[in-house]
């Protein structure tokens, strides 16, 4: 078990074509994920990576003529919004976002647009989704984590790749990594993700890695104490940015006294959630 | 990226919000040339991207046009808070009744824009809502929706606005979320927004932040960027999309990913260390890229060792190796190097870098401590 991707999954990258997209479409069929369809606009019609992927104009025409159920956007941040759109209206039910830059508006609008929908998106701005051994969509490298009962949320990129890398390297595996993405206005949060992972049989244990802006984390700890029976051990970078500055992530920034490290980490640990002081004490936190 | 205000009140008055007459001027002759015009009696305004110009006199009254020139004379050669005054905007000076604070924002956990005010405009809109929370009333706007006018209604009569008001502070409103939007700003606001002695409503300050990721589509928006307001190494760095901000410590460090990056800062000052800077080199960073963020990092006399930290996965670790090299090569340096390099052709990257002098480690916590033993030793340059 795992949660949102699987073998089940069949996937539709969103922009095979462009650099980014073919080459993690590479290496997303490497992992044998099953992507089955792309779509570039104006080149329908066309095959890439030596015949193994049919390239459509639209979403809609790649969904009627594959079944795809699943979409990961690599498309550039200008055009991405009307990809998630197009995406939504072709009927996918759950669309993920890797595109860095998206404005902030325009994330405003996609979001109140989905939730009419009820259609999930995971992103933007994130590395994407890993069920170890069944299908990879998006970039985190496959080869970092190994089947497991860890169920892994994170807002950041390199580092769960870290954290995976952490984990696999003491024997310790993950039902699925979820990266949430680092924008102020994203698809999914940290408690959707900890509601799907309490659900899921197979994980037995919760990593939770968070950052400093905005208050997703102290949301994450109520819902912590309210519905979580899993132990969740977590991380939260930016102990040391100074308010004001934001630390590359759009969301990543310290404003007008919230949004701090030391107020999700209180918040955490009132709840019981052990939280680690740098990234590679999760494994020990997890023994 | 933080508008002036009066960049931010051209653009309100671009959207039909009253601002009052005055004009921008670097010189101060200038400045009583425009006060003539405005009759006389104005005010010089200090135009710096940060808060509390008033307190620090980088706001006064001019009673006569020549009271002007030396009023503009005597801010043009202020800082404030290390910011110099490089123009000052003269504006009529209005006789004010009351003053209303009236802004949008992004509220990121409502994931809409909320549209705020409050009787107690004038001083700051945080301060308000921390003593007294009541005063401010609010409301979100559906971003698909847009400002309807019934909340403009809803929030006039909040505040207690009287109803002779009402027609004019609408059109404001809608005004102002014209120019959040079309502006892709994250804050559009107007502190205060005052009722004159006569009666009419009018923005005497403005203040607009847009949204960094969308200068793309505003290129007239974009233009209007101060530089003075960051230090230089930050400037440069957007040159090659480095996001880069300058701390007061002495490791500098170079890492690919922001979470990361912030994570690595935190090692080192878990471990007695300072980092000098926040520096995320992005995905795939090129050779190029890791040449001028290493140039980025050196230029801060403060460094007194360099850490690397780089998690292969799009980014490859040879191609960063490579990138370390050819920097060297330009910039000479005594500082001691730690690399730690994991992840995609890390061994390759590892083996570039042998002959370079480098420390390498393995983990996390090896990688601090040896940049912040590096630094110690360093110190004696």
């Amino acid at each position: 078990m795992s949660i949102l991707v699987d073998k089940n999954t069949r996937l539709l990258v969103q922009g095979i074509t462009g650099n980014e997209g073919l080459f993690h479409t590479q290496h997303m069929l490497a992992y044998r994920t099953n992507v089955v369809a792309g779509v570039t606009p104006g080149k329908g019609g066309e095959w890439v990576l030596e015949g193994k992927v049919p390239v459509f104009d639209s979403v809609r025409i790649a969904h009627e003529a594959t079944g795809v159920n699943t979409s990961v956007i690599f498309v550039p941040a200008r055009f991405a919004a009307d990809a998630i759109y197009e995406a939504a209206d072709a009927g996918i039910q759950l669309i993920v976002c890797i595109t860095e830059g998206i404005p902030v508006q325009d994330m405003m609008r996609v979001r109140n647009y989905l939730d009419q929908k009820g259609i999930r998106l995971v992103g933007p701005n994130c590395p994407g989704l890993l069920t170890p051994g069944e299908a990879k969509v998006g970039i985190i490298p496959g080869d970092i984590s190994m089947p497991g009962n860890i169920g892994v949320v994170s807002r950041s990129g390199t580092l769960t790749y870290e954290v995976l890398y952490a984990l696999k390297l003491v024997g310790l595996g993950t039902t699925t990594c979820v990266g949430i993405g680092g924008d102020p206005v994203n698809g999914t949060s940290f408690i959707d993700v900890l509601g799907m992972f309490e659900a899921d049989p197979q994980t037995d244990k919760i990593v939770m890695i968070g950052e400093i802006g905005g208050t997703d984390e102290e949301k994450a700890a109520e819902f912590i104490a309210d519905h979580l029976t899993k132990p969740v051990v977590a991380f939260i970078a930016g102990q040391t940015a100074p308010p004001g500055k934001r630390m590359g992530h759009a969301g990543a920034i310290v404003e007008s006294g919230s949004g701090t490290a030391v107020d999700k980490i209180k918040a955490l640990q009132d709840v019981g959630v052990r939280v680690a002081s740098h990234p590679e004490e999760i494994t020990e936190l997890l023994a | 990226m933080k508008l002036h205000e009066y960049q931010s009140k051209q653009i309100f008055s671009n959207y039909g919000i009253p601002i009052p007459s005055g004009r921008v001027t670097a010189n101060a002759a200038d400045a009583k040339q425009i006060a003539e015009e405005l009759g006389g009696h104005v005010v010089i305004k200090s135009q710096v991207l940060v808060g509390g110009r008033g307190k620090a006199g980088g706001i006064r009254l001019a009673k006569s046009p020549q009271q002007a020139e030396d009023l503009a004379t005597q801010i043009l050669g202020m800082e404030i808070k290390g910011l110099p005054v490089r123009k000052v905007l003269v504006d009529e000076a209005a006789s004010i009744e009351t003053e209303i604070y009236l802004g949008i924002t992004n509220d990121r956990a409502e994931r809409k824009p909320v549209l705020m005010a409050s009787s107690a405009g004038g001083v700051e809109i945080e301060q308000v809502a921390k003593e007294t929370p009541d005063k401010i009333v609010k409301v979100h706007i559906d971003p698909l929706l847009g400002l309807r006018d019934y909340q403009a209604r809803d929030i006039a009569a909040g505040i207690d606005l009287p109803r002779e008001h009402w027609r004019t502070f609408g059109q404001i409103g809608r005004g102002l979320w014209q120019a959040y939007l079309r502006s892709d700003a994250t804050l559009a606001e107007i502190n205060p927004l005052v009722i004159t002695s006569r009666n009419r409503l009018l923005a005497v300050d403005g203040k607009m932040v847009l949204d960094d990721n969308a200068l793309f589509r505003h290129p007239d928006l974009a233009e209007m960027r101060d530089v003075d307001v960051e230090p230089k190494a930050e400037t440069e760095a957007r040159k090659f999309s480095l996001s880069f901000i300058k701390l007061d410590g002495y490791i500098g460090c170079m890492v690919n990913g922001a979470g990361l990056a912030m994570a690595t800062m935190d090692i080192i000052k878990l471990h007695g260390g300072k980092p000098a800077n926040f520096l995320d080199i992005g995905g795939g960073a090129s050779s190029e890229k890791v040449a001028a963020a290493l140039r980025i990092i050196l230029s801060d006399a403060n460094v007194k060792a360099v850490l690397f930290n780089i998690f292969g996965g799009i980014t490859r670790g040879d191609e960063v190796a490579r990138g370390i090299l050819a920097a060297l090569q330009e910039v000479k340096t005594d500082a001691p190097m730690v690399a730690r390099l994991v992840g995609t052709n890390a061994e390759e990257g590892r083996q570039i870098l042998s002959g370079a002098n480098m420390i390498t480690a393995e983990t996390l916590v090896d990688a601090a401590k040896k940049a912040i033993s590096a630094a110690q030793g360093g110190k004696q340059v």
